[in-house]
């Protein structure tokens, strides 16, 4: 074996946290997208990445549909899901506040994840990576060729989002929906069908999320709430509704947990992205890229 | 009028029911496994062997003709739970013995229990602490356990290690019970065994990459490395050491990674792994002359007619604790305190699934480390390694 | 707003003194006083946690690390020091309510959602912290060895004597808070809750009031460790981790927030659907749990204890 020099090491460490950073940073957009139209953070958005994998298990290994084919059913029907879980669970609620939204997409969160044992069981499941398990050595530092994968679909995922908002008629009516409901429907947006519109996209994006890592950590049923958990932190970090920061709260937390884990201790690894998280918070309340009156607005 | 009359009759109907449930017609069993939640790994065989256990001992006519009642809760892995469920057994259902839980911390919130109310528990979690009372430097009075401890598995895979020259080591665990009390027994035994240990990472049980970990390994070369978790992480972490080109250290694993479809996982990356397991994992590797053939041969062909998927060795753990209560119910009847002394003096040579049992007043655990047997992976199966 | 009269607060305590008697009457559900017990130490928290998001406005997803603080703080100082238990759940309690003092006055400019991360953060910091100070804490496996509760020579050693002194303790941090509310204090905080611009204005000290409640609440989490730790005999980071920060929501927001009946009633509808009802549903049970939960929040926004005034106003209104 050869052996491995520390700027090999503090590369590898990097490479892994930006890989582990852009599966929270796609869970952070899915974050983003509900909470820009709806203020709504959806807790059971981790929920949707575990679908993703664990459909895409049973349609590309289970049934053996090519991956081409398999991708994009798995997303349709996670979206779905997330469509559902719209009607089902967020747009009955008769008097939405902050604590009954988050209490709603909880118990969202734990009825998918039941449903998901139910149908898989418990056990942890795997999905042939998308181009072979060779390994590539670049700058003393392994990289297995799933981690493009994530990157890649990460990048493809924030250009697709950043044109569909600023440049279709779609994505500018679901972001007036967010700026002001009341004024978005005096002029004709169905504020109902953007909030639609946004579960079914954010669903999307975590099935991608879900498709994309199986590969490199498996998949089972509950392991949506930490992947939530995460996400969330990068949402935050970046700033509440900014894809820019979403992305870059991602990309820190993943960082910090790897070079904390590899240069510190390994044990701690996750307090310390928690602790760097409260600091930027104490010292900018909004996150990086986040918008100082937005944050004033709610309260619980 | 009429009212009054419906709110008596009520209440009488309520409290003579009380009296109706009357002292048990059966042998009660109780039984405390965490068969959903995060360790369903351990409690969902657990439970489907011990029903698959009690049902065939009453097919065969019960005990001494009396049938074995077995009453299963699920404690989910929570600690809080686990106690509640124990108390509900015994004072409620008044069983004359418990069984479980799954976990060593499950067990430890529920072996206060146990003394306290003088009821006598098998539990199936590793820790030596669950039937050691290191204050009074004694055996827990009426608790046993049936696992073999992690003591067990760690004096296998050091002897193994210092058979084979290595004393550089790095270990690695996930940072649960299990992770952490293997993690303890490597630190404590290592100097016994003149082991240097140059790395001590961890993980989180929900962690999607242990790349870093290994890489800080790598840059330190030890001569082995020996990991403690269970669940995804111990798959993951074999993908990324052969991702990292790091084959040619040998990898340990810890006896939890006892189940097939942990090498089938691990898509190729499991090949050459050693780990020490249990009579029970390897069925079908035991000549006929081994001791434990016949009872490891017909669980695994029971569980797998009766549930058709893969015997999981923790399974086997409560097959063991089940035939004991069991043995002791036949020979004393229902006397909580009969079947503690039958447990402790008449368990001699008891021939389990995960060994061969001996229990003493100083000894509630009763295996050696001859209990586990050091297997390597080959040809995506196991094979005894030499 | 909120009235607390005589019979509702002495039919709480006739309720409290009569429960085991009525539970040992019935076959089958004796076992409930048990049960009751932890529905009691809940209580203890989401008392707290109820003035702090029902009256205060602000939220903490990470109440979870001061139950946990009181309980270690009790345990490490009994089990390995052997000092009096009495005087350890003081300790546990002015450790808390430190921590809380420090992490709350930062913590407490946040908003929203934000507001939620930082304590979901500072949750499971904590969480890591119970986890890997194993020298002290006992790791992941837990420590075990923790005393009983007595005093003056009378031992707390069965179910029914525990439960009325956890439910004495719930009692007395009931009445309390409700002379919080009625207080000068309650209507500053009511006054932050519907808006801070302008209670501020008027000359309440906003920041001052949320981290009092911030610490009051964290004092009654930690007595609840406490009393937790001594009545099992044992603890282990599990119990304490992010998953009960948010059951704690759950039974707020089951029970209704705005309605200290609520934090009540939630904490005892959780405790005995996770510890006893659900166990019937098997393999369904997560299910029907999420079930349960989304229904309550869809038809019953002020939980249960809002369902007397909906009906209230729903048949004012024929």
């Amino acid at each position: 074996m050869e052996t491995i020099t520390p700027a090999g090491q503090l590369f590898q460490y990097l490479i892994t946290g930006i890989t582990v950073g852009s599966i929270y940073a796609m869970v952070a957009v899915g974050f983003n997208i509900i909470y820009n139209v709806t203020e709504i953070i959806n807790f059971a958005q981790g929920e949707f990445v575990m679908l993703g994998g664990l459909v895409m298990v049973s349609l590309h290994v289970g049934m053996g549909l090519p991956l081409i084919a398999a991708f994009p059913a798995t997303m349709i029907i996670v979206t779905l899901v997330g469509m559902l879980l719209d009607r089902l669970a967020i747009s009955p609620i008769r008097r939405p506040t902050v604590l009954s939204l988050i209490i709603a997409t909880i118990a969202a969160s734990i009825l998918l994840k039941g449903t998901a044992m139910f149908i898989w069981g418990k056990d942890p499941y795997d999905l042939p990576a998308f181009s072979g398990r060779n390994p590539i050595t670049f700058l003393g530092a392994v990289i297995q060729p799933q981690y493009f994968w994530v990157i890649g679909f990460l990048i493809i995922t924030v250009i697709v989002l950043t044109l569909f908002f600023e440049k279709t008629i779609l994505g500018k009516a679901m972001s007036a929906c967010a700026d002001n409901p009341d004024a978005a429907s005096l002029v004709g947006i169905n504020v109902k069908q953007m909030i639609l519109l946004s579960f079914a996209l954010s669903a999307a994006i975590g099935a991608v999320a879900g498709i994309v890592v199986t590969p490199i950590s498996l998949m089972e049923y509950d392991r949506g709430a930490m992947l939530a958990v995460k996400g969330f932190g990068a949402a935050v970090l970046g700033g509440l509704g900014s894809f820019p920061g979403a992305v870059i709260g991602g990309l820190i937390l993943g960082a910090i947990e790897s070079l904390g884990a590899g240069l510190i201790s390994s044990g701690y690894k996750d307090a310390f992205a928690l602790i760097v998280l409260m600091f930027v918070l104490f010292y900018k309340p909004s996150g990086i890229f986040g918008d100082i009156e937005v944050s004033k607005i709610k309260r619980f | 009028m009429k009212l009054r009359r419906i709110v008596i009759f009520t209440t009488v109907c309520l409290f003579s029911l009380g009296f109706l449930v009357s002292p048990a017609l059966a042998f009660k069993v109780g039984a405390v496994f965490s068969v959903t939640g995060r360790t369903s790994f351990l409690g969902d065989p657990e439970k489907k062997t011990a029903v698959m256990v009690a049902e065939q001992i009453n097919a065969a006519g019960g005990i001494n003709g009396e049938k074995l009642e077995l009453i299963v809760y699920d404690s989910e892995g929570d600690a809080t739970k686990a106690n509640l469920a124990v108390k509900k057994l015994i004072t409620q259902d008044k069983v004359s013995v418990v069984i479980g839980p799954s976990l060593s911390g499950t067990s430890m919130a529920v072996v206060p229990l146990a003394a306290k109310y003088k009821t006598p528990l098998i539990s199936c979690a590793a820790s030596y602490k669950i039937t050691w009372d290191k204050e009074k430097g004694t055996a827990r009075k009426w608790v046993f356990k049936t696992p073999q401890t992690d003591t067990m598995a760690v004096d296998a895979i050091y002897s193994a290690l210092k058979q084979k020259g290595i004393s550089k080591i790095a270990i690695m665990s996930v940072t649960s019970g299990f992770g952490a009390s293997g993690r303890g027994e490597l630190i404590r035994l290592a100097p016994e065994y003149g082991m240097t240990i140059m790395a001590d990472e961890k993980y989180g049980p929900k962690d999607t990459d242990m790349t870093v970990q290994l890489t800080k390994i790598k840059g330190l070369a030890p001569k082995a490395i020996v990991n403690w978790s269970v669940g995804p992480t111990q798959v993951v972490v074999l993908r990324n050491w052969r991702d990292l080109g790091m084959k040619s250290i040998p990898f340990y694993q810890s006896h939890g990674f006892g189940s097939r479809k942990n090498i089938e996982l691990a898509a190729g990356a499991a090949e050459g792994v050693f780990c020490p397991l249990g009579a029970v994992n390897i069925a079908e590797l035991l000549t006929p002359y081994d001791t434990q053939y016949a009872v490891a041969q017909r669980y695994l062909k029971d569980y797998k007619a009766k549930y058709n998927e893969p015997l999981s060795s923790f399974g086997g753990h409560a097959w063991d604790a089940l035939h004991m209560a069991a043995q002791a119910l036949a020979s004393v009847g229902d006397d909580k305190a009969k079947i503690r002394d039958y447990l402790e003096n008449n368990i001699k040579g008891f021939v389990g699934q995960h060994g061969v049992f001996f229990y003493s007043p100083d000894d509630h655990i009763g295996l050696d480390k001859a209990a586990f047997r050091m297997v390597v992976v080959r040809d995506g199966d196991w094979a005894l390694a030499d | 707003m909120l009235r607390i009269g005589k019979l509702p607060i002495s039919t709480f305590a006739f309720l409290i003194i009569i429960f085991p008697w009525v539970a040992h009457q019935i076959p089958g559900i004796e076992h409930y006083t048990d049960v009751m017990v932890f529905a009691g130490i809940y209580s203890l928290i989401t008392i707290g946690l109820s003035l702090l998001m029902g009256y205060a406005g602000q939220i903490s997803v990470g109440h979870a690390a001061f139950y946990g603080i009181g309980a270690y703080v009790s345990g490490i100082l009994t089990a390995r020091y052997g000092l009096n238990p009495w005087i350890c759940m003081l300790a546990g309690i002015s450790v808390a309510g430190a921590v809380a003092l420090i992490v709350g006055a930062p913590c407490l400019k946040l908003k929203g959602h934000y507001l939620a991360m930082a304590t979901l953060a500072f949750g499971i910091i904590i969480f890591i912290v119970f986890n890997e100070e194993a020298e002290w804490t006992g790791g992941p496996d837990g420590m075990s060895g923790i005393p009983g509760l007595s005093i003056f020579g009378f031992d707390f050693d069965s179910v029914e004597k525990y439960f009325y002194l956890v439910w004495g303790f719930v009692f007395a941090a009931f009445v309390f808070s409700v002379n919080i509310i009625q207080s000068g204090a309650g209507r500053a905080l009511r006054a932050i809750h519907s808006s801070e611009t302008a209670a501020n204005a008027m000359g309440v000290n906003v920041s001052g009031y949320k981290v009092l409640v911030f610490v009051y609440s964290a004092v009654l989490a930690s007595l609840a460790g406490s009393l937790y730790a001594h009545y099992l005999n044992f603890i282990n980071p599990a119990t304490f981790d992010l998953f009960f920060s948010i059951k704690l929501l759950i039974m707020i927001a089951l029970g209704g927030m705005h309605n200290l009946w609520g934090a009540v009633i939630g904490a005892g509808i959780i405790t005995f659907l996770n510890y006893e009802w659900l166990h019937y549903f098997e393999e369904f049970e997560v299910i029907v749990y999420g079930a349960i939960l989304l229904v309550v929040v869809i038809f019953f926004p002020d939980g249960l204890a809002g369902i007397p005034d909906m009906l209230k106003k729903r048949l004012g209104k024929h």
